[in-house]
């Protein structure tokens, strides 16, 4: 050991000296963030989960019913609808955006004229207010005097009823959300295809490969860890939608697009029912974890091969 | 000399003074700025009640010398807003504006709200020219809870009637409906879906559709649930008479989409002159007398709800302004509350269009519609309505879900279900949610 490298070493009782206070004051650091954390996201929690094992109504006495909420959940038609819409929702509202970002992110990785004002046009969508938006959508779908229908008398389409039947009231709320959040997952992608290398390409192209080979054996295979969190975060994203249905719709026509989001939020807030409401907000939250780590798992199994 | 008629005048004068100054001196003691200084925040509904109350502030604070902060919100998030905050012990606000047929019974359970009986009776605040008996039997009926508390004073009577385009009456050489089964005739005679005509529109979003139903039952002289709240009169064969109306009349008759119309898509399109009839609140006639949003200005035609097989009735709902017991500015909060329903405040509203006066001496009034645009025939429906108007929704806590599950009946109705086959099912899945109420 030089001179230098000695005097650098700290003696082993000092070292241990101060490991112990560091250690306290990391602690004393941390207290703030567990005190913040316990009060927003523990304590709200707890909360709920008491409340979903009671008879609670805003203006009437509480009373404990062990697990009676949840046993009426899986009896309760209107909440299994509300869950089988949740799920209809969110694979339309994730594979259509996933699929059009994916392609969108291809093409905008070439280079052609004012592709800087297409890519900023394309986004715009995306930094727009959701309610806002919700509310201009909803004029638009008005099958009288909505501006769709008029689009659609001008290529001899007959008029859609869009929000305003159960029948096209999911796909359309689909479109609104794949509209507003397709530019998200475009440049998730296009981020991970700028990084890519060039000689696979290079020797693609000596090999004889076309463009849908290179983009199906070398694109697809090196961005698709790009395309997994940009899936995972419009999962979540689709599942937890609330502004754009609320506003356009208010889970209706009926309970045609009420998902679950609508039915607790009228549960709590509209039946002021907040034990059968929280045990609702347990069912979808657990609901979301179950997708949130199949998801991770998925990409854990394709990192090992 | 002194003739008979001038002596009879000269005695009855002398008789009437003492009365006269009496009420003079007590006009003019009243203490308007009692609580000067004092801050009052107003929780108001976004509609034209609330709009003529914050038209009108700066001259109550001129009045009083009390500061009013005041927040119009849509009734969607207003709401929930004042139930929550009221059951949590600490509301943001001293006045709150609320629909009775909404919110009135929870309110009562939840004994949030002042009683203001014994404001009423104090004449230190109470102005001797407010006069509480001029409101109308209704609109105190409104605001009387079962057990004779009077938690709120009322601010409006929405009546529910039924617009007209005069002129595609005219085109088809029809007549105004008097009854409801003519009113049905006349929309599939002025239906002309081809060329984008509809012969009538109403409310079919779930929830918001209720009231039309209900309107066509109180033709059947019935409600919806008996008297004391506690049996539901759903299911009965007048309850789906007025189920089978609403649905042949919205199903055969109304635009494309109308399954998912609430007032304001019905409203334009009336306002587009698409559609012959529409039914719904007096307080929506404003747009449509406005040459910048309606077409159909010089058409509309205003006429009382038709009649029914048994009744001719029309439904009513009442706006009233309450006061949280846990309010630091209770006398302050009450002199805003009777300051917005004053005699002058009502006029206003009237004059407006924004809706009609629960205070019978308003219609009386030699000032009213003189700078309004609302004709004669606004006010002698308006009137005659009055006198026909009866309770359109249930004096029961759980209304939103009473509203919301046989509004998804009668969704499915116009989208094709059996009319009695959907009240049968409404009606069993709502009596427990009843049963449930009745025991908090």
């Amino acid at each position: 050991m030089s001179a230098a490298t000695a005097a650098l070493t700290p003696h082993p009782r000092v070292r241990s000296e101060g490991r112990r206070n560091y250690a306290r004051s990391y602690w004393l650091f941390a207290l703030p963030a567990a005190v913040v954390v316990a009060a927003v996201i523990v304590f709200p929690w707890l909360f709920t989960l008491v409340m979903s094992v009671h008879d609670w109504k805003v203006s009437g006495n509480v009373y404990f019913v062990g697990l009676a909420n949840y046993l009426h959940l899986t009896q309760d038609p209107r909440f299994l609808w509300a869950v089988a819409r949740t799920l209809y929702f969110t694979a339309a509202a994730v594979v259509v955006p996933v699929v059009l970002g994916i392609w969108a992110a291809v093409c905008f990785a070439r280079s052609f004229p004012l592709r800087g004002v297409a890519r900023t046009i394309f986004v715009l969508p995306m930094m727009a207010t959701p309610v806002a938006i919700a509310l201009v959508w909803t004029m638009m779908f008005h099958p009288q005097l909505g501006v769709l229908n008029y689009l659609l008398s001008l290529v001899g389409l007959p008029p859609s009823a869009w929000v305003y039947s159960p029948g096209t009231v999911i796909p359309t709320l689909v479109m609104v959300e794949t509209w507003q959040w397709t530019p998200l997952v475009m440049l998730i992608v296009l981020g991970g295809i700028s990084g890519l290398p060039i000689d696979p390409y290079e020797a693609a192209i000596i090999d004889g490969a076309n463009g849908w080979q290179m983009f199906r054996y070398i694109t697809f295979p090196l961005v698709w860890p790009f395309i997994v969190v940009a899936t995972v975060m419009r999962i979540i994203d689709a599942l937890k939608t609330f502004d754009t249905i609320f506003v356009i719709t208010n889970g209706g026509p009926g309970t045609a697009s009420e998902t679950i989001n609508m039915l607790l939020y009228q549960t709590a807030f509209g039946y002021y029912d907040l034990g059968y409401a929280s045990a609702m907000v347990v069912v979808f939250f657990l609901l979301i974890l179950l997708v949130s780590v199949a998801l991770l798992r998925v990409r854990k199994l394709e990192q090992w091969q | 000399m002194i003739g008979r008629r001038a002596l009879l005048t000269s005695t009855a004068a002398i008789l009437a003074a003492p009365a006269i100054i009496e009420r003079a001196n007590a006009q003019s003691t009243f203490d308007w700025r009692q609580c000067k200084g004092q801050t009052v925040v107003v929780s108001l509904t976004k509609n034209p009640r609330g709009q003529n109350l914050q038209d009108h502030e700066k001259e109550f604070e001129a009045l009083t010398g009390i500061q009013v902060i005041s927040e119009q919100m849509p009734e969607q998030q207003q709401r929930p807003k004042m139930v929550m905050e009221l059951a949590s012990g600490n509301p943001s606000f001293d006045v709150t504006h609320f629909s009775l047929h909404v919110s009135k019974r929870v309110v009562d359970v939840g004994g949030w709200l002042e009683d203001l009986r014994p404001y009423l009776a104090d004449q230190k605040l109470t102005a001797p020219d407010y006069h509480w008996d001029d409101m109308s039997p209704g609109a105190l009926r409104a605001v009387t809870q079962p057990n004779g508390r009077v938690d709120s004073l009322p601010l409006e009577t929405d009546i529910w009637l039924l617009y007209y385009n005069r002129e595609i009456f005219a085109r088809k050489g029809l007549a105004f409906p008097g009854t409801f089964d003519e009113m049905l005739a006349s929309a599939r005679k002025l239906n002309d879906p081809a060329n984008g005509q509809y012969g009538f529109v109403a409310r079919g979003v779930k929830n918001a559709n209720v009231p039309v139903w209900t309107s066509m039952l109180l033709g059947q002289g019935q409600e919806t649930v008996t008297p004391d709240g506690k049996t539901l009169l759903t299911d009965t064969p007048e309850a789906v008479w007025a189920g089978e109306l609403y649905k042949a009349i919205l199903r055969e008759c109304a635009p494309p989409g109308v399954v998912g119309f609430n007032w304001n898509e019905c409203q334009t399109s009336f306002m587009q002159g698409k559609v012959g009839m529409w039914m719904d609140g007096v307080g929506f006639t404003p747009p449509l007398l406005d040459p910048k949003v309606s077409k159909i200005v010089d058409h509309v035609g205003f006429g009382l709800m038709p009649a029914g097989p048994k009744a001719h009735n029309c439904p009513v709902f009442t706006d009233g302004l309450g006061i949280p017991v846990r309010s630091k500015v209770k006398q302050a909060a009450y002199l805003y509350c009777q300051w917005a329903t004053s005699k002058q405040m009502l006029l206003n509203l009237v004059n407006m269009g924004g809706g009609a006066s629960p205070r019978l001496s308003t219609y009386q009034d030699p000032t009213l519609l003189k700078a309004s645009p609302f004709g004669r025939e606004w006010l002698d429906t308006l009137l005659a309505s009055m006198k026909i108007a009866r309770a359109g929704l249930p004096e029961i806590v759980p209304v939103t879900e009473f509203r919301d599950v046989f509004g998804i009946a009668l969704t499915n109705m116009i989208t094709g279900g059996d009319p009695a086959d959907e009240l049968r099912k409404a009606t069993e899945a709502f009596k427990p949610i009843l049963a449930q109420s009745l025991k908090t």
